[in-house]
């Protein structure tokens, strides 16, 4: 059972709209412990602003509206950018899909992790060094004072991934937002940058909001599923239901994968007609 | 792979208010009155520019002389106005040498390739790499001062950047399925370079032209300056602001007039540039 | 793990630079061989008959020929041009008919006067068109952007002798705070020992605080006027270049580390324009080499600028073909040396 003694995030009619008039996301409503849950959508889905707006990074021509949206135990609606930075990095942290174009190109992999350190404690630079040493082995990276000096263009995708996750974890957050992780990698990759965040977040108690179009790659390392389309939140389950989903929507999504059991069946596909129908009458 | 300033040119991305006046709306406007002014200068002057009242001499703005008058008494807003001609004449006529130049130049390097592209492109980067003021008045000087002199000694060094957009949008294009479209047709060389690929480069020579229009301008106008551009008695008003240096410290509004109307040219071609530019970006990031 | 991309040993990456440096100067080479051919070709457009410039205008056939055998007219035109480059790279740039002096040694004395000014103005523009533009980048859209982004319009649009003219009227006619014209006032000239022929480094040499003071009140105003034109230039590219790398991926997961506004546009977004910059900054000074011909003429600052306008006024042919080449020379090499840095200060090709 996931431990929820407070929650780190709650969202009640989150609306997020376009500067046109179009909605992006409708009026959803979630909250989130220190578990892990998925996010789960197509693209245009609206998962990645929503994961935006818990971090204040929306772009400002779009419009945020929610008749509550806490975050980490602050008001998200009423912060001003100064709180923000103080609150990303050291409450709220993010990783993202690209680590070619998500890491600086001119600045070395020790000064862009130490960066968060920098920017919300008071350490020496010595102890600076051994923190970022640290962080570094526990995602995995091998000679981490080397690898300190090396700049992001000399690592592969599966190590840059590695130095955004030692990023965003390094002072400590209480929640860690990934938007579609694994995506940029390949397959042999993802399982194990998976695993380890994982990993990471048990370790230390954090709640996990992990964005992804896979539903397979999420339910196998999240505890609870949210599906959403066109700006809905369609379906909440836990993980483990997955392969017992109801909703039409999530059961399309959970079959359709190409496994063993459907060689040589044509795979499903989802019937779009009969799913705005099934909206309107939600 | 040198450049000019103007090559530099980056759209900024990401602005996040739409200006209810854009520089497109402020740029064209100021073109338009320009144009106008040089269309219909003999309706809109109010005195002959060259007709000269020695007892009028260097007088100060007036209810008659709206902007005063020059060291011959001639009237200097009349003379400015008609200062218009000579300016948009020298940028249409390097309008017509560079653009077709340089987008020929430009088109044949990106789609033939090879040596021709490499010939090419050196010759581009060697006139890329000219200062345009200074050659311009040296190949003046040479050929004897005029319009038409000046024209040529400004487009020598203005055709690169025209010449270096346009390869750079073949290469892009030669890829693209638009072309390989044609070419299963049958359409191939001078055909395909002229009716397929040209069309397609236009719109950024214009944006590029509106863009370096401004600073051909004011070489333009340093080149009346030295006296190598139009010759007197003709208005023009780069020589204008010569005649007036002799008399700035004292009837200061002589040179004053001409030079004003140098930066409104300039300043309107420039908006328009921006504005076509930032249109132009707009359009292709969505 | 394997990870690293190879580590290229130190021999193969010397000669990778080594290479890409000698296409550099070769391509240099070749601009300044086509800018020889532009002069050369120049020379023979001239509408002065040279032979009659030293024979006379009234000379015979027989004293026409033999003229016109010594300066080698006779030749063809590549044996002409070759005797050109040998000229040249000794030092002969042929004699201006004005000075009557060697055009080389004309340029010579004239030439630390306009790298006296260009410099100086240069130091303007850049600080003051870097620090412009980091404001505006500051908060896109604002109130300090719009003013930033209006000023540098307007320092591209305006015509610098427009300007100096103006800044002579009001700062030295009416105020009183420009020494106006030229580089010292008269009482100097004669008592300066020109020693490096930068004004300001031989007037503090020669411990006269008066003459320094002087030199300074001369400087400043042509000084401003051709800064501002280098600082609306840095302005308008560098802030651009600021605004198309603030909407990249890296600034958003700087933004989410915590940083703030500030802290990103000066640590993060900064470094990534540093090629840019370097770029900006370089070109900048070559437009500033030109507007110098405008600037110095209406500040009858005795620079090359001056030296080539005067000539332009006499046709001095020579003197006209010297200066272009000079100039256009300086062009070239800048361009050349910009391209240099901005490959050599990437990151991404170590």
């Amino acid at each position: 059972m996931p431990t929820e003694h407070s929650p780190l995030v709650v969202a009640k009619n989150l609306t997020i709209s376009s500067p046109a008039g179009a909605t992006l996301v409708n009026n959803i409503s979630f909250s989130l412990g220190r578990e892990r849950v998925a996010l789960v959508g197509e693209s245009g889905s609206g998962k990645s602003l929503t994961a935006r707006s818990l971090m204040g990074l929306l772009s400002p021509a779009l419009h945020l509206q929610a008749s509550t949206l806490s975050v980490a135990g602050e008001n998200a609606l009423t912060l001003n950018e100064r709180r923000w930075s103080q609150l990303r990095g050291s409450k709220l942290a993010m990783v993202m899909q690209d680590p070619k174009y998500a890491l600086n190109p001119m600045r070395t992999i020790g000064w862009q992790v130490a960066e968060p350190l920098k920017l919300h404690a008071r350490f020496s630079r010595a102890e600076i060094k051994e923190k970022v040493c640290d962080m570094l082995n526990a995602v995995g990276l091998p000679q981490p004072a080397e690898l300190m000096k090396r700049y992001p263009h000399q690592l592969s995708g599966g190590m840059g991934q590695r130095v955004m996750l030692a990023i965003a974890l390094i002072a400590d957050p209480q929640l860690l937002i990934a938007d579609e992780p694994t995506s940029a990698l390949d397959h042999a990759m993802r399982d194990q940058v998976l695993a380890l965040i994982r990993r990471l977040v048990e370790e230390r108690n954090m709640g996990l909001l992990l964005i992804s179009h896979d539903l397979q790659q999420v339910s196998e390392h999240c505890e609870r599923v949210m599906v959403m389309y066109q700006g809905d939140i369609l379906d909440t389950l836990p993980a483990a239901e997955l392969p017992q989903a109801t909703h039409p929507y999530t059961r399309t999504l959970w079959s359709c994968r190409p496994s063993k059991a459907t060689q040589g069946k044509p795979l499903p596909t989802l019937d779009r007609a009969a799913l705005e129908a099934h909206r309107e009458h939600d | 792979m040198t450049q000019n300033l103007t090559d530099l040119d980056i759209a900024p991305t990401g602005r996040r208010r739409r200006p209810r006046v854009t520089s497109l709306a402020i740029g064209g406007t100021l073109v338009a009155i320009l144009l106008l002014a040089a269309l219909f200068a003999p309706l809109l002057a109010p005195f002959d520019p060259n007709a000269q009242i020695i007892s009028a001499r260097l007088l100060p703005p007036s209810a008659t002389h709206w902007l005063g008058t020059d060291g011959f008494g001639r009237d200097l807003l009349s003379r400015v106005i008609y200062g218009s001609r000579p300016t948009l004449l020298l940028v249409s006529l390097i309008l017509l040498l560079t653009i077709p130049v340089g987008m020929l130049v430009g088109i044949c390097a990106g789609y033939l390739g090879g040596w021709t592209e490499r010939v090419l492109m050196r010759i581009t980067d060697i006139f890329l790499s000219l200062p345009n003021l200074v050659i311009a008045l040296a190949l003046v000087a040479m050929l004897g001062p005029g319009l038409m002199n000046g024209a040529l000694a400004l487009a020598l060094t203005s055709w690169p950047p025209f010449a270096r957009q346009a390869r750079a949008e073949t290469l892009a294009l030669r890829r693209s399925d638009y072309l390989a479209a044609a070419k299963m047709q049958g359409i191939n060389g001078l055909r395909l370079m002229f009716g397929h690929i040209l069309p397609l480069c236009l719109p950024s020579a214009v944006v590029r032209a509106a863009l370096s229009l401004g600073g051909i301008i004011l070489s333009a106008a340093g080149l009346g300056f030295l006296g190598m551009g139009v010759q007197p008695p003709t208005a023009e008003w780069g020589s204008m602001v010569a005649e007036g240096s002799k008399v700035i410290f004292d009837q200061w509004w002589v040179a004053a007039a001409p030079g004003g109307a140098i930066l409104f040219a300039s300043l309107a071609f420039n908006l328009t540039g921006d504005g076509l530019r930032d249109r132009l970006d707009t359009r292709n990031a969505n | 793990m394997a990870g690293f991309t190879a580590e290229a040993g130190s021999a193969r990456l010397f000669w990778l630079r080594g290479g890409r440096l000698l296409t550099g100067l070769l391509s240099l080479a070749v601009t300044l061989l086509g800018l020889l051919v532009f002069t050369f070709i120049l020379s023979h457009l001239s509408p002065v008959d040279p032979v009659l410039q030293i024979a006379g205008d009234h000379a015979s056939e027989s004293t026409y020929v033999q003229v016109r055998h010594e300066l080698g007219l006779d030749q063809p035109l590549p044996v002409q041009f070759w005797r050109y480059l040998v000229h040249l790279a000794h030092g002969n740039l042929g004699i201006s008919r004005l000075t009557n002096s060697p055009v080389a040694s004309d340029l010579l004395r004239t030439f630390p006067a306009t790298f006296e000014l260009a410099t100086c103005a240069m130091i303007f523009g850049a600080f003051f068109g870097i620090l412009l533009a980091l404001v505006a980048a500051w908060k896109p859209g604002s109130v300090v952007d719009n003013i930033a982004r209006m000023i540098s319009l307007l320092g591209y649009s305006v015509p610098v002798f427009w300007l100096g003219l103006l800044g002579l009227l009001l700062f030295y006619a009416v105020l009183h705070w420009s020494a106006g014209p030229g580089r010292l006032d008269d009482i100097w000239i004669y008592t300066l020992e020109p020693k490096t022929g930068l004004m300001l480094v031989d007037s503090w040499l020669s411990g006269d605080k008066e003459m320094f003071r002087n030199t300074i009140a001369h400087l400043w105003l042509p000084v401003v006027v051709l800064g501002l034109l280098a600082m609306a230039a840095i302005t308008r590219l560098l802030r651009a270049a600021l605004l198309e790398e603030s909407s990249k991926e890296y600034v958003t997961l700087a933004r989410a580390k915590g940083a703030s506004r500030g802290r990103i546009l000066l640590l993060h977004v900064f470094p990534n324009v540093r090629g840019t910059l370097i770029t900006v900054l370089v070109l900048s000074y070559t437009s500033l080499l030109e507007g110098s011909v405008l600037t110095e003429t209406v500040f009858a600052w005795p620079g090359v600028g001056r030296y080539m306008t005067t000539a332009l006024f006499a046709s001095d042919t020579p003197a006209i073909l010297g200066s272009t080449l000079l100039i256009g020379g300086c062009f070239i090499t800048l361009n050349a040396l910009a391209d240099a840095l901005t490959y050599l200060t990437d990151p991404r090709t170590r």
